[in-house]
């Protein structure tokens, strides 16, 4: 529950950004270059946080930034979901040659990089916010498709989905209606990891400069920028650096959280 | 039987094989679940299915509901084929109420949406209706309209089996097919659940097929029994005339196995041995014969013919009249 708390107030922070922020992001003041944070010496709290090389005021970047992290961690989640859940639910209801090809399908998913596949692709298309998440979301619903085909598998020898069967239910309401509410558990869980993974990747793509592009605020665009001063001025680096592992770290939390409450046998 | 009685459900020679592959380099092999079953259920009746695990009991289940087609042979509910009965009518028809009432209900619905699903699958009545129709059923069979809104977790084994019972009965089938419906309960609550089952078949003029391994379960309540081998019928009578006068070696071994609530009484030794026959490797002539204690030469070779008995029939050399002279030819192969 730190984890849903925690995860809660970045987003309200995401939300109020426009509230919250002192600053406009996008726009510097070159005679405030390199201000340091407010806890070393030289540091005001006109710019709590200082500010980076082209003198935009950090916290407000870091505001904005987290609506990109979360959108690209919920954007991502939602498409490879959608996509994973439907593959798994498909395989493991019918067996046999569908869920042949389905495997076949994860096996050479799993089999491409994922870092080095969605840089050539952003690359090839272009880095933008959408591109990012159309991307990521084509590439990681593996996990997704693995562990619901697995789950539906389990599910579908229960007598329940016989008994539908012979209330005479279509397949689809089967699927969807009986067998995939089954499978929520694990997919929220396996979602959270997603959405973190797919933060990290966003960061990284960011960092290696195909993903999102300046100005936009980005977490993983802070860290590329500031790494030439990584010697000077530490914080550029780090600032965006903590906010990336708070982010993830409650994200993953949250999923630990969900998975122990979730358990069916303990619904009361 | 009264002169209404008419037949709802025929079985005639019914096989049912799986192809098994049994390793990568090895050819698949066939397995005989069900071969050659005939079973006519006239309405009102109630049919006891029993048999050890394995003989194939719920896969002639599962083809009666329509969920697995037969290799061959003809199903016919209400003088129709199976096949050309739609899905959706045939479950208006016959519904099942499975043996382990933790599976066999979805533990994500309530008990209001399991029980009406049928409903709003079907299309019957409005909403309001529908809910209301639920609660009544749910009154039916003896439990409290508070159990609506809770989840199958809440309730325990004989609750979630009046559950299911209840989602069987809510579009009033004609059919009912029990397959072993107390087995996975406690023995206090297995006697409720089979007196609710009798009450319903008076009130609601159902037909029941009755699958199980337990012969008091099926001496309580069926009017017919047929006993099952390897996929086969072997014996078939009323259910007095079966109990009074077992036939079949296998009939008489199952009869002996029936647990008793005697203290100090131990497990009687059906005389079967300890041996399964395996359904790949079939034994040739009659399936029963390397466990039978009564086996004869001939049993070994051929396999025998229906002979009639009171009731019903046997499946049987030592009644079949053809095969007593089979018998002596035997002999004197054996002399010469």
């Amino acid at each position: 529950m730190i984890g849903g708390g925690l995860l809660l107030l970045i987003c309200l922070a995401a939300l109020a950004a426009p509230l919250l922020a002192t600053h406009n992001p996008y726009l510097g003041e070159l005679s405030d270059r390199l201000i340091t944070p407010f806890w070393n010496s030289g540091g005001s709290m006109t710019h709590p946080l200082g500010t980076d090389s082209l003198g935009r005021d950090y916290l407000s970047r870091l505001l904005y930034g987290a609506r990109i992290s979360l959108i690209i961690g919920l954007g991502t989640a939602a498409i490879s979901g959608i996509i994973g859940l439907t593959l798994g639910l498909v395989a493991g209801y019918f067996g046999g040659r569908v869920d042949m090809i389905i495997t076949y399908l994860i096996s050479v998913r799993l089999s491409l990089p994922t870092i080095v596949v969605s840089l050539a692709v952003v690359q090839l298309l272009g880095g933008s916010l959408n591109v990012v998440i159309m991307v990521l979301g084509f590439i990681l619903w593996d996990r997704f498709a693995i562990v619901t085909r697995s789950a539906t598998q389990q599910i579908r020898s229960q007598d329940f989905v016989k008994s539908a069967q012979a209330v005479g239910c279509s397949t689809m309401r089967i699927i969807f209606k009986e067998i995939a509410p089954n499978v929520m558990n694990q997919f929220i869980v396996i979602a959270t990891l997603e959405a973190a993974h797919a933060i990290l990747l966003e960061a990284a793509l960011s960092f290696l400069g195909v993903g999102v592009q300046p100005p936009t605020p980005s977490w993983g665009l802070m860290i590329n920028q500031g790494k030439t001063l990584l010697f000077f001025k530490p914080w550029l680096v780090t600032i965006p650096g903590v906010a990336l592992f708070v982010l993830v770290l409650s994200i993953n939390l949250l999923g630990d959280g969900v998975r122990d409450v979730t358990a069916p046998e303990q619904r009361n | 039987m009264n002169d209404s009685a008419s037949t709802i459900l025929e079985l005639s020679d019914v096989v049912r094989t799986f192809s098994v592959s049994r390793g990568i380099f090895k050819k698949k092999t066939k397995l005989h679940a069900v071969s050659g079953v005939s079973l006519s259920v006239q309405k009102g009746q109630v049919w006891g299915l029993v048999g050890e695990s394995g003989c194939g009991k719920s896969t002639l289940a599962m083809m009666i509901l329509g969920l697995l087609p037969a290799t061959s042979g003809r199903i016919t509910v209400n003088e129709k084929a199976l096949h050309q009965w739609h899905q959706r009518n045939l479950s208006r028809l016959i519904q099942p109420v499975f043996q382990d009432p933790y599976s066999s209900l979805n533990p994500r619905k309530t008990i209001g949406q399991i029980v009406g699903l049928p409903l709003r699958v079907h299309e019957i009545g409005s909403k309001e209706d529908q809910c209301k129709k639920v609660k009544e059923m749910l009154e039916m069979v003896g439990l409290s309209p508070r159990a609506y809104d809770s989840y199958p977790n809440q309730l325990s084994g004989g609750q979630r089996q009046r559950v299911a019972v209840a989602r069987a009965l809510i579009m009033r089938p004609q059919i009912v097919l029990c397959d072993e419906p107390t087995s996975a309960l406690d023995v206090s609550v297995q006697s409720q659940i089979l007196n609710l089952l009798i009450d319903f078949r008076q009130k609601l003029d159902l037909t029941y097929l009755l699958i199980s391994h337990n012969l008091a379960v099926v001496e309580h309540m069926a009017t017919h029994i047929a006993v099952m081998y390897l996929g086969r019928i072997v014996e078939m009578a009323d259910t007095d005339s079966l109990f009074a006068n077992p036939r079949h070696p296998y009939t008489r071994a199952l009869l002996k196995s029936v647990l008793l609530p005697e203290p100090g009484k131990r497990v009687t030794d059906p005389n079967l041995g300890l041996e399964f026959p395996n359904p790949f490797d079939l034994p040739t002539g009659c399936k029963f014969h390397p466990r039978c204690s009564e086996a004869m030469p001939v049993c070994r070779i051929t396999a025998p013919d229906a002979a009639t008995s009171p009731g019903g029939y046997v499946e049987c050399h030592l009644y079949s009249e053809t095969s007593t002279q089979d018998r002596n030819i035997d002999h004197s192969k054996e002399i010469a």
